[in-house]
């Protein structure tokens, strides 16, 4: 994979968790998907990558967590915890919950444990402590077609927090929930994420749920992408509904929203 | 559960079969027909029962050869279509012969692997090459179907091949794994009847197709019509079976074994 050993010291001495320097990707059929790219995310930072689709946040998403290569240029992630069985510097939460049809909940969070053979008794610990964080203690034997929408995307959450990881990535999680049901993911992300004290890099096209989460937005454009404007969300923690229905919340939304105009409009003429 | 829709179900073809039985009774006993020429069922039933340690006897027999042929056929076709998924090259190299195998009448091969093998075992290979190919490409299938998400996610923790293969592809295979088996099933009694009657009188085989070419030969229709029926029942029951198998295997997470409303 695309880390080194090198600039994982600078990392750490920056208080970095990912560093990308004149990343780009281009795939095999000729198309330029992103870059260059250059991005630095601070330790326990919560960001969003913000775009239209095709824009290539997924694609940054992915070589971040080492599923594919960059064609040039370099990714580096930084290795905080102690090497403990199981425990995995990378989270991963896709657009869909991605959960195995034939295992039940507890199973499926397992997952990671398993494929690193940790300790049975130490797993099944964690599973507990991952089930309470996202509110589905009740559900452990449940299979995944008995749940909804929403409950299979806390499953996929489970799943991805049970290593422990640094860094929580994730791919347009709730984009295909209904709006209540996302509301209330996005605030239990924000009290997950203030406990727990994880660097998240959140992909989304919503202009809404990026400001709402956010320290900071990084609104790209499309083909190929690369960063247009960078916005940091001042808002304190702990936000809330009275966050979503301000005025300063609007005001942030109208700033962000008038950055990613353009990317739209280039897209329609194209 | 039990709708008027799912008794009328069971109820039609049960009241058709009855009909069938009498109209064929009656048929033969207004026409007075010849039990050589075609028996009555009753003739049939009686025969059934009068030859019963003779037909019970052979119907064992190749009861136990398309067992023996149905699981070679699900062993190979299993293990074929796993070395086919991590091999390509091996992929390339044998998948065409494995068609050429499927497409050839098996009743034109078995003749030939009579010459060249004992009849225990010649049988056993007619079985298995018609029923193998099934298994190998519905398992291929399922091998490929697998979600590229959850193939990330492996990847994303770093997991073996055997693990990915263990964890992943061979529980995601499964619903198809069994569906080609349904189909090995019938397809394995029926190679290894093909077997029994290409063996022909020649062999010394007794199962139950070599019975009914033998009493072909000596006349004795309503013994044909017996080993025949016993013969059908087992293709019946062996369908079953497996379906039976394969509902209970999935039934708590896959949709074929899901009700509408659930």
């Amino acid at each position: 994979m695309a880390e080194q050993a090198s600039p994982e010291i600078d990392l750490r001495a920056a208080g970095l968790a990912v560093s990308l320097r004149g990343v780009t990707k281009v795939y095999d059929n000729g198309v330029s998907a992103l870059g260059p790219l250059d991005l630095d995310v601070k330790r326990g930072e919560f960001i969003s990558l913000l775009g239209p689709s095709g824009c290539g946040k997924s694609t940054a998403l992915r070589l971040i967590a080492g599923l594919s290569a960059p064609t040039s240029g370099a990714v580096s992630v930084s290795h905080l915890a102690e090497e403990v069985r199981g425990h995995h510097a990378i989270g991963f939460v896709f657009q869909e919950p991605t959960l195995m049809p034939w295992a039940n909940v507890r199973e499926n969070i397992r997952l990671p444990l398993k494929l690193a053979h940790a300790p049975a008794a130490e797993a099944d610990a964690r599973i507990d402590a991952a089930l309470a964080q996202v509110g589905l203690a009740d559900f452990a034997g449940a299979y995944p077609r008995e749940l909804s929408g929403g409950m299979k995307m806390r499953v996929s959450l489970a799943r991805a927090l049970v290593t422990d990881p640094d860094i929580l990535l994730m791919d347009e999680p709730f984009a295909a929930l209904d709006e209540i049901t996302r509301f209330r993911l996005n605030n239990d992300l924000l009290t997950l994420w203030r406990d727990l004290h994880k660097t998240v890099i959140f992909v989304t096209h919503s202009v809404f749920e990026s400001v709402y989460l956010s320290q900071r937005v990084i609104v790209m454009t499309s083909r190929p992408g690369r960063i247009d404007a960078q916005f940091h969300i001042t808002a304190p923690a702990p936000r809330g509904e009275e966050f979503r229905t301000s005025a300063e919340y609007a005001a942030f939304c109208r700033e962000v929203s008038k950055a990613l105009a353009p990317s739209y409009a280039g897209q329609a003429g194209a | 559960m039990k709708s008027p829709q799912n008794v009328i179900r069971i109820l039609l073809p049960l009241v058709v079969l009855a009909a069938g039985i009498a109209i064929w009774e009656f048929v033969v006993r207004v026409n007075d027909i010849q039990p050589y020429v075609l028996p009555g069922p009753v003739a049939v039933f009686t025969t059934l029962i009068g030859d019963w340690p003779v037909l019970s006897q052979s119907l064992a027999v190749t009861l136990v050869t398309t067992l023996e042929g149905f699981i070679a056929a699900a062993i190979g076709g299993v293990v074929l279509a796993l070395l086919f998924n991590q091999s390509k090259w091996l992929e390339y190299s044998l998948f065409p012969y494995a068609v050429i195998l499927q497409v050839t009448p098996v009743i034109a091969i078995a003749p030939l692997l009579l010459i060249y093998l004992q009849q225990e075992t010649a049988v056993i290979v007619c079985a298995w090459i018609v029923a193998f190919f099934p298994v190998l490409s519905n398992t291929t299938l399922g091998l490929n179907s697998v979600d590229r998400n959850l193939e990330g996610l492996f990847q994303l923790y770093g997991a073996t091949r055997l693990q990915t293969l263990r964890f992943l592809k061979l529980p995601a295979a499964l619903p198809f794994i069994l569906g080609g088996l349904r189909i090995a099933g019938g397809l394995s009694l029926i190679g290894a009847v093909v077997a029994e009657i290409a063996a022909g009188t020649a062999g010394a085989g007794s199962g139950l197709a070599f019975r009914i070419a033998e009493s072909g030969y000596r006349l004795n229709i309503p013994r044909m019509f017996a080993a025949l029926l016993l013969l059908s029942v087992a293709g019946i029951v062996i369908y079953a079976l497996l379906a039976l198998i394969s509902h209970l295997v999935l039934r708590r997470w896959h949709e074929s074994a899901l009700g509408k409303e659930s």
